[in-house]
């Protein structure tokens, strides 16, 4: 299959030997697509990314960047071999500048590579600039997921991959960062993404996966998914319908 | 009062802060407090005593630099210990730490480091006897430079040395994509090998620095007191005192920590009286701690 850049086949992976968090996850990602991962708390989203990161053991199944083999690798291998992971919470160095959280990010690339990359991070985050000499623990929520995902896309990755980029964000904010994802992937990077946010990763993605118990229980163009019913079963019953409630009271006591 | 504790007092803090530079790293970095850091310091000094003694079979006496008490040999020396005392951190790491650090408990890490410390410590009492040692017994005349202040030209040579390497350390920890590194994986080890840190680069570098510093601050000891097995060990108190004055993972905390601290010692002896040196440096530790609990130099996260 060719264009395909990440391709997850039948990954079990968890914390703990022998308690699998993931129970044989299948997904793949097309070159300049954004792809989503649903699922209501607790399917193994977070942990199914963490493991294609390197950071969950896998015990199953395999791993497949741009055809190569990555199951196995280190997480500091991760961004070498092309795969660039946003995590969701403290995901950038609280105690250094802005600056030097890109810098440290560019241990992979040549020496004289890093000011023109700084500068072109800059160039696409401004208030980065503005706020490049300050600690990194005093940005706003916002601008703090701005400078992770700038930290990962500083070393040209061909998959970035996000641990739910809009958690723990205002609305407005939500609406940004997905904004931002959005313009990412029209530069040309390929997007691998969790998301809590249905509504909003559904109307950026391509593709979405819906994950329940740790295993992917259905997929499809990630537009058609939101009025999707098997959807609505599966996870988004969080989101009652006016008349859903009646109805199955209805059939309850009819049965 | 004399103003002789001014020189007194940046020794003893020069020593202390360099010792306190690789307790900070390894605390930050490593996330336990290293017991056995004192006898790196010690084991640096015997091993530049050893390389001094070999030097001095082959090429007999050398004469002294200018009016410094030591020659050429003791630099060549030093420079051996420096590498050897590296290479023990690193090694005490592979075949004792890094296989308890994976289990995740800090507190069994320090166990087995204050074991390290007391088998290093006599290893050495062993092989060198207790009995105390020396560089050189040759007397140096103290110059006076006003004040009331004296001060001979090994005391001057160390605290220039002092203020290179401090300078350098610093440097290499803010400037440098290997400090970055440093600071980064003190921060959150995890983000660290997601950035593309190689995590067992990073803590070998630890060890290098901290075995490093922690040899010339024994060999400082060395040059201006006297060589004992027990020497790195006494200074364990005052360099942990120092390393959370300044606030743990601070290069330059912990080098202003041992110079307050060597400060007011010297101070304190001239006052109050010797047996008081280590009670007033703590005094001073919590007077700190209770107006600043994260040090002079931490950095309070938000």
């Amino acid at each position: 299959m060719s264009g395909i850049v990440l391709d997850v086949r039948d990954l079990e992976a968890g914390y703990e030997p022998g308690v699998p968090i993931v129970r044989g996850v299948s997904l793949h990602v097309a070159a300049g697509e954004i792809v989503v991962v649903l699922g209501p708390n607790g399917a193994g989203k977070s942990s199914l990314i963490k493991a294609v990161a390197g950071l969950v053991p896998i015990s199953r199944g395999t791993v497949l960047l741009d055809g190569k083999d990555i199951t196995a690798a280190p997480a500091h291998m991760m961004v070498r071999l092309g795969l660039a992971f946003v995590p969701q919470t403290e995901n950038v160095f609280p105690l250094m500048s802005v600056e030097d959280n890109l810098k440290v990010a560019c241990c992979i690339l040549k020496p004289r590579e890093i000011p023109a990359r700084i500068a072109e991070m800059y160039a696409a985050f401004p208030d980065l600039e503005r706020q490049r000499k300050s600690v990194a623990g005093n940005l706003s929520g916002g601008q703090r997921q701005m400078l992770a995902v700038a930290r990962a896309l500083i070393v040209h990755p061909k998959v970035l991959v996000l641990d739910e980029p809009s958690a723990g964000l205002s609305p407005k904010l939500v609406a940004m960062v997905f904004e931002m994802l959005f313009a990412i992937r029209k530069s040309g990077v390929t997007i691998l993404l969790v998301e809590q946010n249905a509504k909003a990763a559904l109307a950026i993605g391509d593709h979405a996966y819906v994950l329940v118990e740790g295993k992917d229980r259905h997929e499809g163009v990630a537009a058609a998914l939101w009025n999707d019913p098997v959807v609505a079963e599966l996870y988004l019953g969080q989101r009652p319908k006016v008349g859903d409630k009646a109805e199955l009271s209805g059939r309850g006591s009819a049965a | 009062m004399s103003l002789q504790f001014i020189v007194d007092g940046l020794l003893t803090g020069s020593m202390i802060g360099m010792g306190a530079i690789g307790v900070t790293l390894t605390y930050s970095i490593l996330r336990f407090a290293n017991f056995a850091h004192g006898d790196f310091m010690a084991w640096g000094t015997y091993a530049t005593l050893a390389v001094v003694g070999v030097i001095g079979a082959m090429f007999g006496k050398v004469a002294p630099i200018g009016s410094l008490s030591f020659g050429w040999p003791l630099i060549v020396a030093l420079v051996a210990g420096i590498a050897f005392t590296a290479l023990l951190a690193l090694l005490l790491d592979k075949v004792l730490f890094s296989r308890l650090r994976k289990q995740g408990q800090a507190i069994i890490v320090v166990m087995a480091s204050f074991g390290a410390s007391m088998a290093l410590r006599s290893l050495l009492e062993f092989t060198f006897t207790s009995r105390p040692t020396y560089f050189s017994r040759a007397i140096q005349i103290a110059m006076p430079v006003g004040f009331g202040i004296r001060i001979t030209p090994d005391q001057i040579a160390l605290l220039l040395l002092t203020a290179v390497l401090v300078t350098g350390v610093h440097l290499m920890m803010t400037r440098t994509q290997t400090g970055r590194a440093m600071q980064a994986l003190s921060q959150n080890a995890a983000l660290a090998r997601v950035v593309g840190i190689d995590v067992a680069k990073v803590v070998r570098v630890t060890w290098i620095v901290g075995g490093a510093l922690a040899c010339v601050a024994g060999v400082m000891i060395g040059i201006l007191i006297q060589i004992r097995p027990f020497m790195g060990f006494d200074m364990l108190l005052p360099m942990f005192a120092a390393a959370i004055l300044g606030g743990i993972g601070s290069v330059p905390g912990a080098v202003f920590g041992g110079l307050i601290i060597g400060l007011a010692e010297a101070g304190a002896v001239q006052l109050i009286g010797a047996e008081w040196r280590a009670a007033v440096s703590f005094i001073i530790l919590m007077a700190v701690l209770f107006v600043r609990p994260i040090g002079l130099f931490g950095v309070r996260e938000r």
